[in-house]
């Protein structure tokens, strides 16, 4: 993975809000075209993680680089996936415009035949390109869920970061999904932030959890775990092999 | 019949230049009603824009207290109206912005205080005020002046909402995602925040604070069950806000009654009337989905 760029990189990075210490000395990495999962229970600090990543938090310490340059300047190559759990289905909008909003810039209007286009290939890539003019609220949970992968898509990023993409979804709603990562797995980045500690997808290459410091210290870090094959086809987390969060796959089975 | 048709005789005749004025004024504030309230409804904003409306009484007692005991000579209520609406959205706005869980208290806060002030300062000014003639305002004492006003706030409305439609639409839908996508939606928020309360300064003033509140969140409410997206529930919410202006125009000509009650209470039928039947549907979708299951 030497030659492969990095695409996020944690250097000793530390995050507390006024009366909680949350990360401590965070430090991993890992590169660009794999599949990763960043995975923690309820309350350890996963969404303060995601939030450094994609800008929205700045670090007490340390510093961070995803795709080469600060999070906040690299968010244009970042399709984001939120759980979008405060969904109001009351609000009027259609999913063909759920998924141009994938392509908004920070001020002004696009241009629309474009971003109409770049709407209905990403509705395409997840298999909903006939629900284009339904209204968004007509969708189920699974459809919704897909509808935002796709909104992340319309801008073509270099890297997707889904933050709990399996939660209430249908088992046929996540296989398709699924699906849909795999068809872009190694052409593009992919991290998925979920709190099921046990197994996670057999696209996985690497998997980071976020957990307790050895040495005592008050915030969480982030460890990386082994993965093994299992029977149903996904991978199951090895919490008993440690590996160093800058560790990379082929070093860490080949050392 | 008569006294419709006496109504609209009078809306084209010269010589009630107020009732064409209030024609007009109803027209120009459709499109304020239809596009902020939009916003105002899919921001799940409304609570914070009835307190800045109601808390600009308390400013314009201050500014006619001032005014009418000669501290500050030819004060305008309007300016104190102006202040109290910027200071309760700066104020609203901020505890919105760092202090969520207290939002509820302060908009009640802001809502009560501002008000009491009002009347406080109301009763203290020499000669008669009336506090319920800036509750329901009178849409028939537009000026010429005012209306030039209201098409002037028209314009830039309409062209901050065609201007920033992509931000606005995205901050209100998912507002993570659009701080994501590098928009600055806490300034997104205080500046939908500080037009509104201008707006709600403007139009209280002519049509007076109840039937503001009533008239930014009714016709976009009542459009909401039908839009497809925020564009048509601001066209949509602009037709039904001039609709029911009209008609309660022209209701209250007829039955003479003060026509911002009027309007307000037409608006409100036709928003519950629109619930009901949602409801109603909703309801015999579901049991038609139950019996097909089930047979």
């Amino acid at each position: 993975m030497v030659d492969v760029p990095i695409a996020l990189q944690f250097v000793s990075v530390s995050f507390s809000y006024p009366a909680l210490d949350v990360l401590e000395d965070v430090s991993f990495h890992f590169h660009s075209g794999e599949f990763i999962a960043l995975v923690g229970p309820n309350g350890s600090g996963k969404t303060t993680l995601l939030k450094l990543i994609l800008g929205l938090e700045q670090p007490q310490k340390g510093a961070i680089t995803l795709l080469g340059q600060n999070p906040k300047k690299s968010s244009s190559l970042i399709g984001y996936v939120p759980q979008h759990a405060s969904y109001d289905p009351t609000f009027p909008i259609t999913v063909q415009e759920v998924v141009r909003m994938g392509m908004v810039a920070s001020t002004g209007r696009g241009q629309r035949k474009q971003e109409l286009e770049q709407a209905l290939w990403a509705l395409g890539q997840v298999e909903l390109a006939h629900l284009a003019s339904r209204p968004y609220s007509d969708l189920s949970g699974g459809q919704r869920r897909r509808v935002l992968v796709a909104r992340a898509l319309c801008a073509k990023p270099s890297m997707l970061i889904l933050d709990e993409p399996a939660a209430n979804m249908d088992k046929e709603s996540e296989r398709r999904l699924y699906a849909t990562l795999a068809n872009l797995k190694g052409e593009t980045t992919i991290l998925i932030v979920t709190h099921d500690m046990r197994q996670v997808s057999d696209l996985t290459d690497r998997v980071f959890c976020i957990d307790a410091h050895k040495q005592g210290k008050v915030g969480r870090t982030v460890v990386q775990h082994a993965l093994e094959d299992y029977e149903d086809g996904t991978k199951r987390i090895r919490h008993d092999v440690h590996l160093s969060g800058d560790q990379c796959q082929k070093e860490g089975l080949d050392g | 019949m008569d006294s419709l048709a006496s109504f609209f005789s009078a809306l084209v005749s010269a010589d009630f230049p107020f009732v064409r004025n209030a024609f007009l004024a109803g027209l120009l504030s459709s499109v304020l009603f239809g596009v902020l309230g939009s916003v105002v409804t899919v921001k799940r904003i409304a609570g914070l824009a009835g307190a800045i409306s109601h808390a600009v009484l308390g400013g314009i007692g201050i500014a006619l207290y001032l005014s009418a005991t000669g501290k500050v000579p030819g004060l305008s209520p309007m300016v104190g109206a102006v202040v109290f609406a910027l200071l309760s959205a700066i104020i609203i706005g901020t505890v919105s912005l760092k202090s969520k869980q207290r939002e509820d208290t302060v908009i009640q806060a802001i809502w009560a205080i501002g008000m009491s002030i009002g009347v406080l300062f109301m009763a203290k000014t020499p000669g008669y005020t009336d506090p319920s003639s800036y509750l329901f305002g009178n849409i028939l004492l537009i000026s010429n002046q005012d209306l030039v006003l209201l098409l002037l706030l028209d314009v830039v409305v309409v062209f901050l909402a065609w201007r920033f439609y992509p931000q606005i639409e995205a901050s209100a839908f998912d507002e993570e995602f659009a701080q994501v996508r590098g928009i600055h939606t806490r300034s997104v928020f205080l500046i939908i925040l500080s037009v509104t309360a201008v707006a709600v300064v403007l139009l209280q003033t002519f049509v007076g604070i109840v039937m503001v509140i009533a008239m930014l969140t009714l016709p976009a409410g009542t459009a909401g069950y039908t839009a497809k997206n925020l564009a048509s529930m601001m066209v949509g919410a602009t037709l039904y806000a001039f609709f029911f202006s009209f008609s309660g125009l022209a209701v209250g000509w007829v039955v003479d009654v003060p026509v911002g009650a009027m309007v307000v209470v037409i608006a409100g039928a036709f928003f519950l009337g629109k619930a009901a039947g949602n409801l109603i549907t909703k309801r015999r979708r579901g049991h038609d989905q139950v019996a097909k299951s089930t047979s």
